[in-house]
């Protein structure tokens, strides 16, 4: 296929269309809005569904229905909606189903602003529903790489039948960019016959698609399979990019749009002899450790720097098991660390190091 | 000497005993699902939303899939299963709490949209899986652990009436509005019910039967004075009737 000019959240519908999807159940929310508007016109096309619900939590409990009967499914919204999406998400987390969200992300607390942000990192790592249960989460970046990631993130949700959610920061979703959207390989990689409403005819039997046990040893029971789930995606499902760290002193970390900006001031440094390198966790819900723990030795220093507070810091610290000292720089409200302000917190700390 | 058959268990009533209190209504009206399920033979293309409430445990009474709602999504989950499998025969089942409290935002939006899907709307006038509470629909001056003194429109508002409600929007297909306490409103009820799947089946559209039932643990007396406590004090605030029927006109 060849490269077409998208706008970054058209291309990422598409590309969810060619995964295989067919309904989408939505709710408008800036900056996300050409998603549910691409949809509504293009799922018709390929026999699917799109609805737009009456609010975020009609919208990810049509998610579950969806799902509960087995049907290739998503959503997106934007940082305040996907915090009403929480209470559908920990319950399609407990009752097991694929499901994909997409999170453009934007700025808060509350209403915040419609400017791209990183601010949802901790939401969506370890903040989003309650009770004992761990999201897939991809955190793309650039627009070419969220569209690769399309196809992934479907496969991943079935083949551990667990809601995958895809955060990218405004900036993806609204760039204008030549963008190639891969075929969809038709992979399926659960049979709902086994599992899901809708096909006692085919299964001669009833289940329930729930996450109610009273009894508790029932209920650890079904936690612990949860857990032994999320151990087995702990141990296949990381994805990292190291960029030039193999002799690196400095080293950025770094996701989204941030690591793009970043990967440049990397290749700016170099060019005057500087060992600089970035690291970027591209699925940050398993936490690439390995990756950081097999961080170089020559790694003296890493510069953590996000379009937030330093929500990664935390995963950053206990990926090189506090051996390396890790400092931060951020901005916030809407802003994106520019080249130069990275640039000029690398030379900074370079000096320090000698 | 033959044997003739003049009352049998349903086909899809899974055949075990009751975890329903003494008096309660619940199990008249799942027993009922499954005869209409039956009679219409759609067993295995049911699905059941199952709400938060006593009820929830209604997958353990009657054998079709099911799939389990948060507190007063039901509808919003029916709506995601018919959308995508519009072949399945859809139902939720839910009480005043889920349907009419936490979940009206839901139930208003499915009816509006016109949804071809059965719902089952159980009518206690209070919350009886969390122990008594006010629910929208008790009744005003009615006792309850968080109306002490009794429901006070001042203070709480007033009880709603969800059949009326949503009968005043263009998309609901039928509206029924019946009984399940005395024997006399049995026969209603069973009609109301299986109609309410058949237009399903046949593609009329949003159907909502709201039954008026008993909770004699939570209200506070004994069964036979439920019975009477409902026909004497809750038909005259939610009577009885059609009030939607693309069928036979508007009601
Ligand atoms: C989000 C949420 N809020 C509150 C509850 C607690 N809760 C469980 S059942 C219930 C009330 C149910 O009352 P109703 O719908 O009238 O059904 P009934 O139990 O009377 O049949 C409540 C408030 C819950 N499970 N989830």
């Amino acid at each position: 296929m060849e490269k077409t000019l998208m706008k970054g959240t058209e291309a990422i519908a598409e590309a969810a269309v060619q995964a295989g999807c067919k309904y989408f159940f939505g709710y408008p929310i800036t900056p996300q809005n050409e998603i549910p508007e691409y949809m509504s016109k293009r799922l018709p096309e390929v026999g699917g569904v799109y609805l737009q619900a009456e609010s975020e939590l009609a919208a990810s409990n049509m998610l579950l229905g969806a799902a509960a009967v087995g049907e290739r499914v998503m959503t997106s919204s934007s940082s305040p909606g996907i915090s009403l999406m929480s209470e559908a998400v920990s319950y399609m987390a407990g009752q097991e189903l694929p499901v994909v969200i997409v999170n453009v992300m934007r700025a808060g607390p509350g209403l915040g602003g419609i400017l791209p942000s990183q601010a949802d990192y901790n939401q969506a790592t370890c903040g989003i529903g309650h009770g004992d249960f761990n999201l897939i989460v991809l955190a793309p970046g650039s627009l070419q790489e969220t569209v690769n990631l399309m196809q992934k993130a479907f496969d991943l949700a079935e083949k551990y039948r667990n809601p995958v959610l895809v955060i990218c920061d405004g900036v993806i979703g609204q760039i204008m960019e030549a963008v190639e959207i891969p075929n969809g390989t038709g992979a399926r990689y659960t049979n709902p016959v086994e599992w899901a409403a809708g096909y006692m005819d085919k299964r001669g039997s009833s289940v329930i698609v729930r996450s109610l046990y009273l009894d508790a040893e029932d209920l650890e029971a079904h936690n612990r399979k949860l857990e032994a789930k999320w151990r087995t995606i702990v141990e296949n499902e990381t994805m990292c990019e190291k960029y030039r760290t193999e002799d690196a002193k400095l080293v950025i970390s770094a996701f989204g749009t941030v690591a793009r900006i970043a990967r440049s001031v990397v290749n700016n440094l170099r060019e005057e002899g500087m060992q600089v390198g970035l690291i970027r966790p591209i699925v940050v819900s398993p936490f690439p450790v390995a990756d950081f723990e097999s961080l170089s030795p020559t790694c003296k220093h890493i510069l953590d720097t996000e379009m937030n507070w330093g929500q990664m810091l935390r995963d950053v610290k206990a990926g090189v098991r506090y051996n390396i000292p890790v400092s931060f720089y951020g901005r916030s409200g809407g802003f994106c660390p520019s080249e130069q302000e990275i640039e000029d917190e690398c030379r900074r700390l370079y000096a320090e190091l000698g | 000497m033959t044997e003739k058959t003049i009352y049998k268990r349903p086909k899809s009533w899974k055949g075990v005993h009751t975890h329903y209190c003494p008096g309660c209504t619940h199990g008249i009206i799942h027993k009922m699902i499954c005869q209409a399920i039956d009679e219409l033979g759609i067993q295995e293309k049911t699905v059941g939303i199952a709400p938060v409430g006593c009820a929830v445990l209604i997958y353990n009474y009657t054998d079709v899939d099911f799939v389990e709602a948060a507190h007063g999504r039901a509808p919003a989950i029916a709506t995601g299963i018919k959308r995508v499998r519009p072949d399945r025969i859809v139902f939720s089942y839910q009480g005043d709490g889920d349907l009419a409290s936490i979940g009206m935002a839901e139930i208003v939006h499915a009816a509006n949209r016109g949804e071809n899907i059965t719902v089952i709307f159980v009518n206690n006038a209070i919350y009886g899986m969390t122990g008594g509470q006010m629910a929208p629909t008790t009744l005003l001056e009615q006792k309850t652990t968080t109306t002490q003194s009794g429901r006070d429109a001042h203070e709480a508002g007033y009880p709603i009436r969800v059949c009326e409600m949503l009968a005043t929007m263009e998309a609901p297909a039928y509206i029924e509005r019946v009984s399940a306490a005395s024997y006399k409103h049995l026969p209603a009820l069973r009609n109301a019910i299986k109609k309410a799947f058949q237009n399903q089946v046949e593609g009329k559209g949003f159907s909502l039967v709201e039954v008026l039932s008993t909770c004699p643990t939570n209200w506070g007396m004994r069964p036979l004075d439920a019975v009477n406590w409902l026909d004497t004090h809750m038909i005259p605030f939610f009577p009885l009737g059609k009030f939607k029927d693309f069928d036979g006109g508007e009601a």
